[in-house]
């Protein structure tokens, strides 16, 4: 597999960062980064991780499935994780995931028909203090209410368009 | 071992090395202390938390498996709370197991059952749904049944420390957490079932065993496997004169609980439908079945006139007969018939390596100095494909003592992965390792069919420069090649010249293929087979005898560094007799007095007469079988486990063999 | 440079001082507010009196366990052959714990320099921040600061001159609470699965690569700045005897002004809800307070007039573990707080052992059926003992984490299971089967 140059650079980048012989450390930085690029972990990507880190592929198998930000079936191009921990709990955060599951039509894991956007129950991400919390993407939004999150998703299908 | 460490377990004091384990301090005292993730010989998990122990001043109960001995340490392994400790464990154990020991086949012999018996509790407070995934199948003989396994990791780490393959691997994460095969839905590996034999719960099941017995219905039967020459020792679990497993639990022998697929699966030749169970001899051009009787008075008469004219025998002996047989034989052809002309195929030097020692007998290694030596050499050999005990035994040794292994190959091994050096060649290329060698306190070196004769002197005289103590391990191929050169003494015809002469009067072979690879050059002689099939030597034969296999016999055969094992009879095929006995009722047909046939008897005369130096084969006569995992000389195309498993012959060096099961 | 939540006069600020100033995560405004004068400080320093200092300051380890951080780095064999490393555990997913994104948000520099002293006390010369996947922006930020660091001579070879050689890379987690786990996350940044390593060896002696590592916390390393700047003897008068300096606290649940405080070690927990997080939110009654992120147990309200350090909580038999302070008012159900805690702690149990694979799945269906209206008589006892018989059985603490809050919510609100089982049999919700 051939990637865009510059995470072609960040894996050249990331395979030195480890001492040497010691490249199996690349494994989860590798498959998270290519994950965002190809959308998911392909049994392709896992041949590919393997060859460049000098693993087996079942090595990088045993990781996949243990790790739960790495996902073999395509998210939504807006992947929206709403966490249900205690802090986000105890100020509406299961309001807000069930919210968003009807407003998008989806359940937990799922996607979009669109492929547009998928959701996801997570546990905490640390923005307790500014709970209810979720993250779209990589990017964080607290003190969420049901119609913050209505906006942010009008937002995100206007920006679709 | 060094200092002894004084410690009190369950107020008996115990006096143990230092550095032990309490674990094993524990059973030296003779107090079991429960585990399943702890295994002698394999990285520690401290997984299982069923070997949780009280120690006094400890905060709170640690494994003993992990923990080693102290000084004045006071344990409680039968103290109440270890008591609760285990049953609760056993309790969460069995929270998502399907307790369907009934369907089992580990039941009867599943260590979730023994220890719940002992250590458990009689009634289960879980009530919820238990998670179920449905079973899979990995391999023709490989059957994972994710809801049983207790994820104890042996089988994880048997593969990867023990068979250096490493196939097997966890995926997911709690409690939804397998094991899973390394091609994804199926494995690729050697296949040799060690991940199933060491489930300590029938999570692994065997495809060649599965379902067909309950484990307190078979007999079992240890003896020696027939496959390749390393001499494992095989239990073979035997029902109804029918064998139908095989494996080593007791750990007994010189493998321990090592096995190959071979020596787990492909026993099943035994029952092949082309076994032969009757004589066949030639009618009309074709061969027919005829009585016991007949064979052996047509193949008697036909003996004794040409003994009488004073015609000419060429006899094709053994390399997985038994010791006895092949001494018998010896003496059949020697003292009975009066001839000379006996070989048999020769796979390794192992005359030119004696006759290079010029006697001596501590420098030829044994299986367990390939455990105990701080160094190895392996030279012309893939040992993981054709000593697979050996191959066993050094990676045990890396792991163990961290020995150093050196290899010179022709191509990539899988002891390069943990080699200190890899040189690919041939005998040339050892030169360069002198220095390192000379650095360690003792060396096996191990070679293959590319060194004989000058070589093997070469060779002997690169371990002496080295100013070390080294040992020798010529590499032979079958069951009993070793034992079959230990007794061969005759001066006639060499194997070569048996097949290529034009003019004998009888060819006689025994339990060998010759003419698969090579013409018959006596083209009128009277051909004599004893055979377990109907192969391309016993096609061209004018009387076949069906013989017994080794599992079937009795006797002794030699392994490839010399060690001499019994085997024990376990399953009977109707029809068959042994090749002993065959020799023993030609004779007797004949007049001839060659003494008893019975095993002990030829063993007692062998040890009372054999003495003297091996007469040393002509170096171009020597050639490995170059059998790998999956095949067994003219052997494997019967065992139909050998055919199934997709691997198939595997490979040598790297390099595709050609032809499956030759 | 907008802050998640406003200051509070109470607050002392060591760790955040520069929090509040413009783009503070850059270099520039790093070194006009005292940045480096530690480390510069600490090159004129033998590694021995840096660990004294670090002894001294009496700071223990933040990320739960309360380690102290001077003995930790004594521990690290300095002489010895085997590179040594420093790792970073910014692998922050403790329930209730959400500061040491502040401190790297803010102030990431900060935490660097702290690793280079660490360096310059071990001998270390490469070092590994692993940052939680969700926490890609700062991973993103991180590795600008960290070029602009090595641009301006601030990292690499010789730095400034000095002879010490020290290089920082970021590591990504990938979705894992048990990474948090010090040789869970070693293993995980070896690119297996985050499962606990046997110890000993400790990662002082064999870590990452099993070579010594020293592993600890952001907001350990964060601290060590101003503990050399300042010295060790001014941190420690910050806090109370054996529990030195402040730490971050994060309030959040029901009170009024969540976020994240720093105060000193020690702070009364009821002065903490009522004057710096402006009391209960909407005036109600307190219940209960998770004193230090979801693994420890709670403190009924009646047990909160205490002091927020290490030794107090324990002698309470809790923990002040990550500083994540979860108030519960009185209109929350505690069955359902206990399913919700342990949904997430089956959800994270790594499966290595059985305690901890077996009892975590097995508590949560237990605790759903219960919530669900199914429960029976005998479950309320069941639940406190599967919780005990995990106790202080497990490989790592994790195990310990799911146990400890469980049991004493069943302790100390008994009658309300009680109640709650009383009353599900005239409110039955429709079941639901947890499989896994």
């Amino acid at each position: 597999m051939i990637f865009p140059p510059e995470l072609e650079a960040r894996f050249d980048k990331m395979l030195k960062a480890y001492p040497e012989g010691r490249q199996r450390s690349a494994v989860i930085p590798m498959l998270m980064y290519a994950q965002d690029a190809i959308g998911m972990v392909t049994p392709e990507l896992v041949q590919e991780v393997a060859r460049r880190c000098g693993v087996t592929a079942l090595q990088v198998d045993e990781v996949v499935g243990y790790y739960t930000m790495l996902h073999r079936k395509p998210f939504g191009r807006h992947h929206i994780q709403v966490c249900t921990n205690i802090s986000c709990m105890l100020r509406g955060g299961e309001e807000l995931l069930a919210h968003a599951s009807k407003r998008l039509g989806i359940g937990n894991r799922e996607a979009t028909a669109d492929g547009q956007f998928s959701l996801e129950e997570v546990e905490c991400i640390g923005a307790c203090s500014w709970a209810p919390a979720l993250i779209d993407n990589y990017e964080f939004h607290h003190s969420v209410t049901p119609e913050k999150l209505d906006q942010l998703i009008d937002s995100l299908q206007k920006k679709a368009q | 071992m060094t200092d002894l460490v004084n410690l009190n377990i369950d107020g008996k004091a115990v006096k143990v090395p230092q550095g032990m384990l309490l674990i094993e301090a524990a059973k030296r005292a003779g107090i079991e202390i429960p585990q399943f993730c702890y295994y002698e010989g394999l990285t520690l998990q401290a997984a299982c938390r069923m070997c949780l122990v009280e120690i006094e001043k400890a905060p709170k109960l640690t494994e003993a498996c992990t923990t080693p001995v102290a000084e004045g340490m006071v344990v409680h392994t039968d103290s109440p709370t270890v008591a609760t400790a285990r049953k609760t464990m056993l309790e969460f154990l069995l929270a998502n197991h399907p307790l369907d020991c009934p369907v089992c086949d580990k039941g009867g012999e599943c260590e979730l059952q023994d220890m719940v018996f002992r250590y458990g509790v009689g009634e289960s407070r879980f009530t919820e749904v238990k998670y179920h995934v449905d079973e899979k199948q990995w391999s023709p003989v490989v059957f994972y049944d994710g809801p049983r396994c207790i994820l104890c990791y042996r089988c994880v780490r048997v593969c990867d420390e023990g068979l250096g393959v490493g196939a097997l691997g966890i995926i997911n994460r709690g409690v939804v957490s397998e094991i899973a095969p390394n091609m994804g839905d199926h494995l690729e590996c050697d296949e040799c079932g060690a991940c199933i034999d060491i489930c300590p719960v029938g999570a692994l099941t065997s495809g060649a065993y599965r379902y067909k017995t309950r484990p307190w219905e078979m007999e079992h039967v240890g003896t020696i496997c027939t496959h390749c020459s390393n001499g494992c020792k095989t239990t073979l679990g035997v029902r109804d004169g029918a064998i139908v497993r095989a494996n080593n639990r007791d750990r007994s022998g010189i493998n321990g609980e090592f096995l190959c697929v071979k020596g787990r699966y492909a026993f099943d030749f035994v029952e092949h439908e082309e076994r032969l169970r009757s004589p066949l001899m030639r009618k009309g051009g074709e061969l027919e079945e005829v009585s016991w009787a007949e064979a052996l008075a047509t193949v008697a008469k036909k003996f004794a006139e040409v003994k009488e004219r004073g015609g000419k025998f060429g006899v094709i002996g053994s390399n997985h007969t038994t010791n006895e047989e092949n001494y018998y034989l010896h003496k059949f052809v020697r003292d009975g018939l009066g001839g000379e002309n006996i070989d048999h195929h020769r796979t390794g030097d192992v005359a030119g390596l004696i006759d290079a020692l010029a006697g001596r007998a501590d420098a030829l290694a044994t299986v367990g100095d390939l455990y105990t030596t701080k160094a190895i050499l392996v030279i012309g050999s893939d040992l993981a494909q054709q000593h697979p005990l050996l191959s066993y035994q050094i990676r045990a040794n890396k792991r163990h003592h961290d020995a150093h292994v050196y290899v010179v190959t022709p191509g990539p091994v899988r002891e390069d992965n943990y080699s200190v050096r890899s040189v690919r060649g041939g005998l040339e290329a050892i030169g360069p390792l002198a220095d390192a060698l000379k650095a360690e306190p003792g060396l096996v070196v191990l070679f293959g069919d590319s060194v004989k004769g000058d070589a093997v002197r070469q060779l002997v005289a690169f371990g002496d420069s080295l100013g070390i103590p080294v040992k020798y391990v010529a590499l032979v191929d079958y069951s009993n090649s070793r034992g079959a050169a230990d007794v061969s003494q005759a001066a006639g015809l060499a194997y070569e010249q048996i097949l290529s002469a034009s003019d004998l009067d009888v060819f006689w072979v025994v339990g060998a293929n010759p003419l698969k690879d090579h013409a018959l050059g006596s083209q009128n002689a009277f051909v004599v087979v004893q055979e377990m099939f109907l192969t391309e030597t016993a096609k061209r034969a004018d009387v076949v005898l069906p013989a017994s296999s080794a599992y079937e016999k009795t006797g002794t055969v030699t392994n490839v560094t010399g060690e001499v094992q019994r085997l024990k009879a376990g399953p009977k095929v109707m029809g068959t007799k042994s090749d002993l006995e065959i020799f023993g009722l030609i004779q007797k047909e004949m007049g001839l007095n060659l003494g008893i046939w019975k095993p002990d008897n030829v063993l007692d005369e062998m040890r009372k007469t054999t003495r003297g130096r091996l007469p040393v084969a002509a170096p171009e006569s020597i050639r490995s079988a170059r059998d790998t995992l999956f095949t067994s000389g003219s052997l494997g195309r019967y065992s139909k486990v050998l055919n199934a498993v997709m691997e198939g012959p595997g490979l040598i060096y790297g390099l595709p063999v050609s032809g499956k099961s030759q | 440079m907008r802050l998640y939540n406003e200051p509070n006069p109470l607050e002392v600020k060591i760790l955040t001082r520069r929090f509040g100033i413009t783009n503070s995560h850059t270099l520039d405004v790093y070194l006009q507010n005292d940045g480096f004068q530690a480390f510069q400080k600490a090159l004129g320093m033998k590694p021995d009196q840096i660990i004294d200092e670090m002894k001294a300051s009496g700071l223990r380890g933040r990320g739960g366990a309360g380690f102290p951080a001077g003995m930790k780095w004594s521990f690290v064999p300095r002489s010895s052959p085997k590179p040594k490393y420093i790792v970073v555990n910014a692998d922050e997913s403790e329930p209730g714990t959400c500061k040491d994104r502040l401190l790297m948000e803010y102030d990431p520099i900060q935490m660097i320099e702290g690793m280079m002293i660490a360096g310059l006390a071990i001998d270390s010369h490469k070092a590994y921040v692993y940052v939680r996947g969700e926490y890609r922006y700062l991973i993103d930020l991180l590795d600008r600061v960290i070029d602009e660091l090595y641009a301006r001579g601030w990292l690499g070879k010789s730095i400034h001159g000095s002879g010490f050689d020290f290089d920082v890379y970021t590591h990504t987690g990938a979705g894992s609470y048990e990474c948090g786990e010090e040789t869970a996350l070693l293993d995980s940044l070896e690119g297996k699965r985050g499962v606990p390593r046997l110890k000993p060896p400790f990662p002082a002696v064999a870590g990452a690569w099993a070579s010594p590592t020293l592993l600890t916390n952001v907001e350990t390393f964060s601290a060590v700045p101003a503990i050399i700047r300042d010295g060790g003897a001014a941190f420690a008068a910050l806090g109370t005897p054996r529990n030195g300096g402040t730490r971050m606290f994060c309030l959040s649940g029901h009170i009024e002004r969540p976020g994240v405080y720093e105060l000193p070690m020690g702070f009364n927990l009821l002065q903490m809800i009522n004057e710096v997080g402006g009391g209960v939110r909407g005036g109600r009654k307190l219940k209960a307070v998770v004193p230090g992120g979801s693994s420890c147990p709670v403190l009924k309200a009646d047990e909160c007039d205490i002091a927020m350090d290490f030794d107090a909580l324990a002698k309470a038999k809790s923990m002040l573990g990550s500083g994540g302070v979860v108030i519960l008012d009185e209109t929350t159900c505690m069955v359902k707080f206990a399913m919700r805690i342990m949904k997430f702690y089956a959800h994270e149990s790594c499966g290595w052992c059985i305690p901890c694979r077996e009892g975590t799945a097995w508590l949560k269906k237990t605790l759903i059926r219960f919530h669900d209206g199914h429960g029976t008589s005998k479950d309320i006892d069941l639940i406190d003992d599967i919780a005990k018989n995990m106790l202080g059985r497990t490989f790592c603490a994790l195990g310990d984490a799911a146990a400890m809050p469980t049991i004493s919510i069943v302790e100390k609100f008994r009658d309300e299971f009680e109640a709650y089982l009383a009353k599900s049999s005239t409110t039955v919700r429709v079941p639901e089967l947890t499989v896994v």
